[in-house]
């Protein structure tokens, strides 16, 4: 049991800070959060820019330690997060990684990898969140196309993506998880309408997506036909398993800044605050050496993320929401105020115990994976 | 980076846990706390044999030469026990206390405004003039107020955080093993989602707990021991609780071992001083540089 890291890895944390410190000046000014095409181009921009410096494929293609110094590193410096690259990060690329065949590899992700692709995920629909495997949207084969037509919801960063994993049922017949199929939908094709829905953070951040007769090649499936629950899961576990890392760091960025704000205008006086900015300290110190344990974990079997990343999930997602009310109540009636840090994030942080898969099911999950309890009826 | 436990730390757990079912399973238990207030001087001889109080001092000076996460292994594996006795003192007093490694001598500290087993000890540290005998909440820990309290160790409270993380691993163990089997409208009760979620929690707890406190066994650095500190009572206390929930009628009684994790978790919190000591130098902490 040891916290160090090896000389490569140190080395490679050396050599990332040192270009860190001298890519980040010459990024441009921050688009504004309502510039879509902006916030398109900054993110995909910054990918570029990792690619050349070949440190692009570190969210799949490196080791879950490197990955960890990387999230760690690239967030201590203030470099942009993912942003409109989450989706083909994050959860696309390494499924197609794990799951794709040799052709799709090659097809979907160096565009990723260069910034030259964005992607969305196309999984919930208007009534099927918690409860996925209800969706309805239909594929019917054509030919080597398949024809879909249905609806998503909740689609984030939809009106700016170039492709979408979509999920689809190609079996009506089928019990629900068996009928399932994973896709991947070019966002141009024509049958597509995007609606953008607005967030009670004020920004479209999500949308509608309808799907009217969209044809979309047979050859775009990734895994087997009904057989794209299973796939989802390792695209899920991604999802839940080290999406987080880098917003640790940030968190514990916020907490100092939050303790320096409260010594400058007073608030750190009243000894009630101040220990609960104490408390949320040993709170995401805990979360950091959890995140560094489930990554040791995985480092040493080798494998996609398991279900402790619902663990942590659970855990952050009320904390990170315990951290932006204690920011309310540092700043007092600013907090008020749209203009002032942390107050778009504490609207923000609301979605976290919601998105990619809310408290309630993450509780269920943990209780029936990881305790074996039963399933309830 | 191996944040987790290595083949020889986990052969010391799985071994520390055959020691303690040995020599304190549920009979001994139960014998206990029939029988309060007197110290088991067969059993602490036979701790000190097993390497309990030597564990950490150095080969060449009769000790097993392990570290501190090893220490830290022994100690959760004896909160999962509820073992009774001042064993962090006496652990921390090996080899300056003669026959404290040994597990001859039953040493004592005195703490924050209380001393435990101060009537049975061979050893007392710190002053205990003018100490007053109370009627102790947990059955298996007799205790004394004093007047004038003393600074505990960070260590001490490093290692009683592991016990308290020993006792949150049992209580969410005891709570899943009941949800399976205990039956109510038909079907296990844990099958109803208010169950399976008290005990999700609990784990949550536990594993954030176990994070935190195996770190600051790695660094042994004030702010990864206050964290620990804080996790851990927090993990402890209320998985007791929601341990005594999923028991119903049954978690209230005296019969059942629950009370008494929950008893000692109380007692352990006070050990280290206020818990808001810990939160005011880890909010310190925060305007330093190194947060
Ligand atoms: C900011 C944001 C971005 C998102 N981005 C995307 C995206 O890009 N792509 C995408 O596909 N989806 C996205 N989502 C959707 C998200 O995954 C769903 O909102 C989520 O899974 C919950 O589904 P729902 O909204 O239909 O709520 P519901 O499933 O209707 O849940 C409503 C309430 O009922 C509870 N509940 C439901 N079932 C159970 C149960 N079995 N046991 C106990 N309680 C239960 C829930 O916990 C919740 O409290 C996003 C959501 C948000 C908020």
């Amino acid at each position: 049991m040891d916290l160090a890291y090896t000389p490569e890895e140190e080395e490679f944390r050396a050599r990332l800070r040192e270009w860190l410190g001298r890519a980040l000046p010459s990024l441009p000014p921050k688009p504004s959060p309502d510039d879509w095409p902006g916030r398109r181009a900054y993110d995909l921009g910054w990918q570029r820019r990792l690619y050349d410096a070949g440190y692009a494929d570190v969210h799949w293609g490196a080791s879950p330690t490197v990955r960890l110094i990387f999230l760690e590193e690239t967030e201590k410096a203030g470099a942009p997060y993912v942003g409109a690259n989450f989706v083909g990060l994050l959860h696309a690329g390494p499924t197609i990684a794990a799951e794709g065949t040799a052709g799709q590899r090659d097809r979907w992700l160096p565009p990723i990898l260069r910034g030259d692709e964005v992607w969305c995920q196309g999984f919930s629909e208007p009534d099927a969140g918690s409860d996925l495997a209800a969706l309805r949207t239909r594929a019917r084969r054509d030919g080597d196309d398949y024809v879909v037509s249905g609806s998503k919801i909740w689609t984030s960063h939809a009106e700016v993506a170039d492709w979408c994993e979509l999920l689809v049922r190609t079996d009506p017949e089928a019990p629900k998880h068996r009928g399932i199929s994973w896709l991947a939908m070019p966002m141009d094709a024509p049958g597509i309408t995007v609606r953008p829905l607005r967030t009670l953070a004020g920004s479209a951040e999500f949308a509608e997506v309808f799907l009217d007769e969209v044809r979309v090649p047979v050859a775009n499936r990734v895994g087997d036909e009904n057989d794209g629950w299973r796939v989802t899961m390792v695209t899920l576990s991604f999802e839940r398993g080290t999406a987080f890392v880098g917003e640790v760091v940030a968190c514990r960025r916020v907490l100092r800044e939050l303790a320096g704000e409260a010594r400058k205008n007073g608030r750190w006086d009243d000894p009630a605050l101040r220990r609960r900015l104490g408390r949320l300290n040993a709170e995401f110190r805990a979360l950091w050496r959890l995140t560094q344990w489930n990554v040791s974990e995985a480092e040493m079997s080798g494998g996609v993320p398991g279900v402790g990343g619902s663990v942590f999930k659970l855990r952050y997602s009320h904390a990170r929401q315990e951290l932006y009310d204690a920011a309310a109540d540092v700043l007092g009636p600013e907090s008020l105020d749209l203009d002032r840090p942390w107050v778009l994030d504490r609207l923000s942080s609301l979605s976290y115990t919601i998105a990619a898969g809310t408290s309630q099911i993450q509780r269920n999950i943990v209780a029936e994976r990881i305790l074996g309890l039963p399933k309830g009826r | 980076m191996r944040f987790q436990l290595a083949e020889d730390q986990r052969a010391l757990r799985d071994g520390v846990r055959e020691v303690l079912a040995r020599c304190f399973g549920p009979e001994a238990l139960r014998a206990a706390v029939d029988d309060p207030g007197r110290l088991d001087r067969a059993l602490w001889r036979e701790l000190g044999a097993a390497g309990f109080f030597a564990l950490r001092l150095p080969e060449a000076r009769g000790g097993v030469g392990l570290g501190l996460p090893e220490a830290v292994l022994a100690f959760e594996e004896a909160g999962r026990a509820l073992l009774p006795g001042p064993l962090v003192a006496t652990h921390l007093a090996a080899g300056d206390v003669p026959g404290a490694a040994t597990g001859e001598a039953v040493v004592t500290a005195v703490g924050n405004g209380l001393v435990e087993w101060l009537t049975e000890a061979d050893v007392v540290q710190g002053d205990a003039a003018g100490a007053v005998p109370l009627r102790a909440v947990d059955p298996l820990t007799p205790l004394h107020r004093v007047p004038v309290g003393a600074p505990v160790s960070p260590l001490a409270v490093l290692l009683t955080a592991a016990e308290q993380l020993g006792s949150a691993t049992r209580t969410c163990e005891l709570a899943v093993q009941h949800a399976r089997v205990r039956e109510q409208f038909g079907q296990p009760i844990g099958a109803f989602q208010a169950v399976k979620h008290l005990c999700a929690e609990m784990l949550v707890r536990t594993e954030t707990a176990r994070a935190a406190v195996y770190a600051a066994a790695v660094t042994a650095e004030p702010a990864d021991i206050d964290t620990a500190r804080l996790l851990a009572d927090e993990a402890a206390v209320r998985g007791a609780r929601d341990c005594l929930q999923v028991h119903g009628g049954m978690g209230f009684t005296w019969e059942f071992e629950l009370h008494l994790h929950l008893k000692r978790a109380w007692l352990r919190t006070h050990r280290a001083g206020p818990a808001t000591e810990s939160e005011d130098r880890l909010a310190a902490e925060l305007l330093t540089e190194s947060a």
